[in-house]
């Protein structure tokens, strides 16, 4: 796996790369413990919040708002941030925002860039894109340096490392940093990473950061995280970079009351960040001396767009949908073969793609609704993964092709079977007659089906079906209204 | 009251023993029992799975059913959150004011079972007696679309004779979802290990939920591992009058 990224465009489908992540018990034990214990600390601290549910009701009314004035509140936050003292760049797609930013550090004259956690960054798979023009890129935030270190890839939005545990830790930093005396507390592996960083915090001059969110009124850029490195990054360099979505801006700098509230204690289980940092433009006197923000769109345009699919834009990147969600929990992030894993993963990425990639995202989630109901900001994300269900349909079953599709074929013809009560009853007949030859009987003497062909042939792999009742509802219905009943 | 059946076509099919115990338990509340039989199904597997096309004359062939009813009963979480949740979005989009308002009619009058008695009815003892070990999976749907809480249960409780044993992550989806067991099948399997290896757990003899997608895919499982263990839909505990065998 090293070096490659997570590409929707060229990732397996989600049932086939799930499968050999079901396979490893060690992977699967990490994630499910660590879920456990974010969920719980979670739980936690939401309880104590008895307006918990008018907070989730007014971060997605923020959310909402700024997507509906999106364009007025970018322009907004170009003009103030640029009266700061900061330069705006645009960036139609990933390839231009690469672009702009390997163009702005080698005008920084460095060949090396302190880089914090940021999934923007990982969105356009920046880190390669600076290794290709000789740039050497160092993650800073522990988890991403874990994943930079071990030639792995990210598979949870908050906590990138999270499908690894302390053991596996150790033997990538004693074998990377070299440190063959490591010892194996939680305090050794965080001492060997700040010996390791505070080198490259101090040599380091230009700095490329993500962004939690932009503010429009003031201009200014707020990072928030748990570890202090970033904090590190934005005020050490002397260049920085910092590259965020246009969905990142927020209309006023009093609309973070509510989403400073939201993000923490849905993220981490914590009651705030331990590092909330806000940074207007520049300061002759302290920090970088030049501050770029480039903003970017990559199809956030598109999505914006569609009436159904916009919600998906007020994701604040919290990740609580994904240690909520059962199907995460199995296979973990990498089966989902993008940066955004989990239920937000399952319907932002397929977006991002122009619905071009990635299909089968939409059908990873069994919708048992578990990621609405912890959202902070209460993003319908089943509605979402539906609509996204028809639009996979629509491609699926155009021209030629569609007519050839198994699924499609079927499902027209239940549909016709149900548009009409006498065939809806021919066909609950022909399915006795038909599963006949596929019915054995138990010791108990019931009928049971244990192989089914084709595409149902998933079912019978662990479950048995019983075999259909002699009598139907309606029959039974009809017969005893017959019999004056 | 007059009480209008839609049993839907999965219970219809393959369940017929779930249809038969709401009419048992509502005559015995002394209910007039109706089902209209050119009903079908509410088409919440072709919404879905994608197919919303497909689904949107279903949804006129409910309102024809039922329009005029004075309540609607139905015995499946699932598609009850199906109406709930969609119906009015799929009128819409048809712009058909007519269907529309029959919908916005028609919907508050559409029960899951088990909410008709507890929050309709404001009942919890229907008179049940039924001698067995049992526990409860709160459905998806059930638990967070239609928000039935404690109804299930509360009736569960009142019931006579009944052992109830907690189900540990009772709130886990079971991995059904629909088209989801098929599509992703080996997800599903994982999901469905955890919710078996529960049930097994409470030593109880039989698992029950208001609705029968979820208990028949918890069932295939329980069967294929001949555990003896058995599912059961909360309407035919709720039915039982006298020692029910299982």
């Amino acid at each position: 796996m090293s070096g490659v990224g997570l590409d929707p465009r060229t990732a397996p489908t989600f049932p086939m790369a799930a499968k050999t992540m079901l396979g490893d018990t060690q992977l699967r034990k990490n994630v499910r413990h660590a879920t456990d214990v974010i969920q719980a600390k979670r739980a936690r601290v939401v309880a104590e919040m008895p307006d918990w549910q008018q907070l989730r009701e007014a971060g997605k009314q923020i959310r909402q708002h700024t997507m509906e004035h999106l364009d007025f509140y970018l322009e907004e936050f170009e003009a103030n941030c640029t009266r700061a003292g900061g330069v705006v760049h645009w960036a139609r797609d990933a390839e231009e925002a690469r672009r702009i930013i390997v163009g702005l550090v080698k005008a920084s004259g460095s060949d090396e860039v302190i880089k914090i956690k940021s999934m923007t960054t990982e969105e356009i798979q920046l880190n390669s894109a600076l290794e290709a023009a000789g740039i050497h890129p160092f993650e800073t935030d522990l988890a991403e340096l874990i994943i930079q270190l071990g030639e792995d890839r990210p598979s949870h939005i908050v906590v990138p490392a999270l499908h690894k545990n302390r053991q596996q830790i150790r033997e990538i930093f004693q074998k990377k940093m070299n440190l063959p005396e490591l010892g194996e507390r939680p305090q050794d592996l965080a001492d060997a990473a700040r010996m390791f960083l505070r080198e490259k915090f101090l040599r380091v001059k230009t700095g490329v950061s993500g962004a939690n969110f932009l503010i429009a009124e003031t201009g200014g850029v707020c990072v928030v995280e748990s570890e202090g490195n970033g904090r590190m990054c934005l005020t050490l360099p002397e260049t920085l970079i910092t590259v965020a979505g246009i969905d990142k801006v927020v209309p006023r700098f009093q609309d973070l009351e509510v989403l400073l509230q939201l993000l923490p204690r849905s993220a981490t289980g914590e009651r705030m960040n331990p590092y909330n940092s806000i940074w207007t433009g520049v300061n002759a006197a302290d920090g970088p001396r030049t501050f770029h923000v480039v903003l970017m769109d990559n199809a956030r345009t598109e999505i914006l767009a569609d009436e159904e699919g916009r919600q998906t834009l007020n994701c604040i990147r919290c990740a609580a949908c994904q240690n909520a969600c059962p199907v995460y929990r199995q296979t973990g992030g990498h089966a989902y073969g993008s940066v955004y894993a989990g239920p937000i993963g399952a319907i932002l990425t397929p977006q991002l793609q122009e619905m071009k990639h990635a299909q089968s995202l939409p059908y990873a989630s069994s919708l048992c609704g578990a990621c609405y109901e912890v959202c902070p900001v209460k993003i319908n994300i089943p509605e979402v993964l539906i609509h996204l269900r028809n639009k996979v349909v629509k491609q699926n079953t155009a021209g030629v092709a569609g007519f050839f599709d198994v699924e499609a074929s079927a499902m027209k013809a239940m549909a016709m079977i149900f548009r009409s009560e006498r065939r809806f009853r021919a066909a609950q007949r022909l399915g006795r007659v038909a599963e006949g030859p596929l019915v054995h009987k138990d010791g108990r003497g019931e009928g049971w089906i244990g192989w089914l062909p084709g595409m149902l042939g998933g079912w019978t792999q662990v479950r048995d079906l019983q075999e259909m009742p002699k009598e139907t509802f309606r029959d039974w219905w009809e017969k005893r209204a017959a019999n004056g009943r | 009251m007059r009480v209008s059946l839609f049993i839907t076509c999965y219970n219809d099919t393959l369940f017929p023993e779930t249809g038969k115990a709401v009419v048992r338990v509502l005559e015995r509340l002394g209910h007039t029992v109706e089902f209209p039989t050119g009903q079908t199904c509410c088409g919440q597997m072709h919404y879905n799975t994608g197919y919303q096309a497909e689904a949107m004359p279903l949804l006129a062939r409910f309102v024809d059913q039922f329009k005029g009813a004075e309540a609607v009963v139905v015995p499946s979480s699932s598609c009850v959150a199906m109406m709930r949740d969609h119906y009015p979005k799929m009128a819409l989009a048809l712009k058909d004011k007519e269907l529309q308002r029959q919908v916005d009619e028609l919907l508050p009058k559409v029960f899951e079972f088990s909410e008709f008695l507890t929050k309709r009815l404001g009942l919890e003892d229907v008179g049940a007696y039924y001698p067995h070990r049992v526990t409860y999976h709160a459905s998806c749907h059930g638990l967070r679309n239609l928000v039935l809480g404690d109804g299930p249960m509360r009736l569960l409780k009142a019931v006579r004779g009944i052992d109830l044993v907690e189900l540990q992550g009772l709130e886990q989806c079971c991995g059904f979802g629909g088209t989801f067991a098929v599509k992703n099948a080996e997800v599903s399997s994982a999901m469905l290990a955890e919710k078996t290896t529960a049930v097994l757990n409470t030593k109880a003899e039989a698992c029950t939920a208001c609705d029968n997608s979820c208990l028949m895919h918890i069932q295939g499982a329980l069967h294929r591992q001949r555990t003896g263990v058995k599912t059961v839909h909360l309407a035919e505990i709720l039915a039982g009058d006298q020692g029910v065998a299982l």
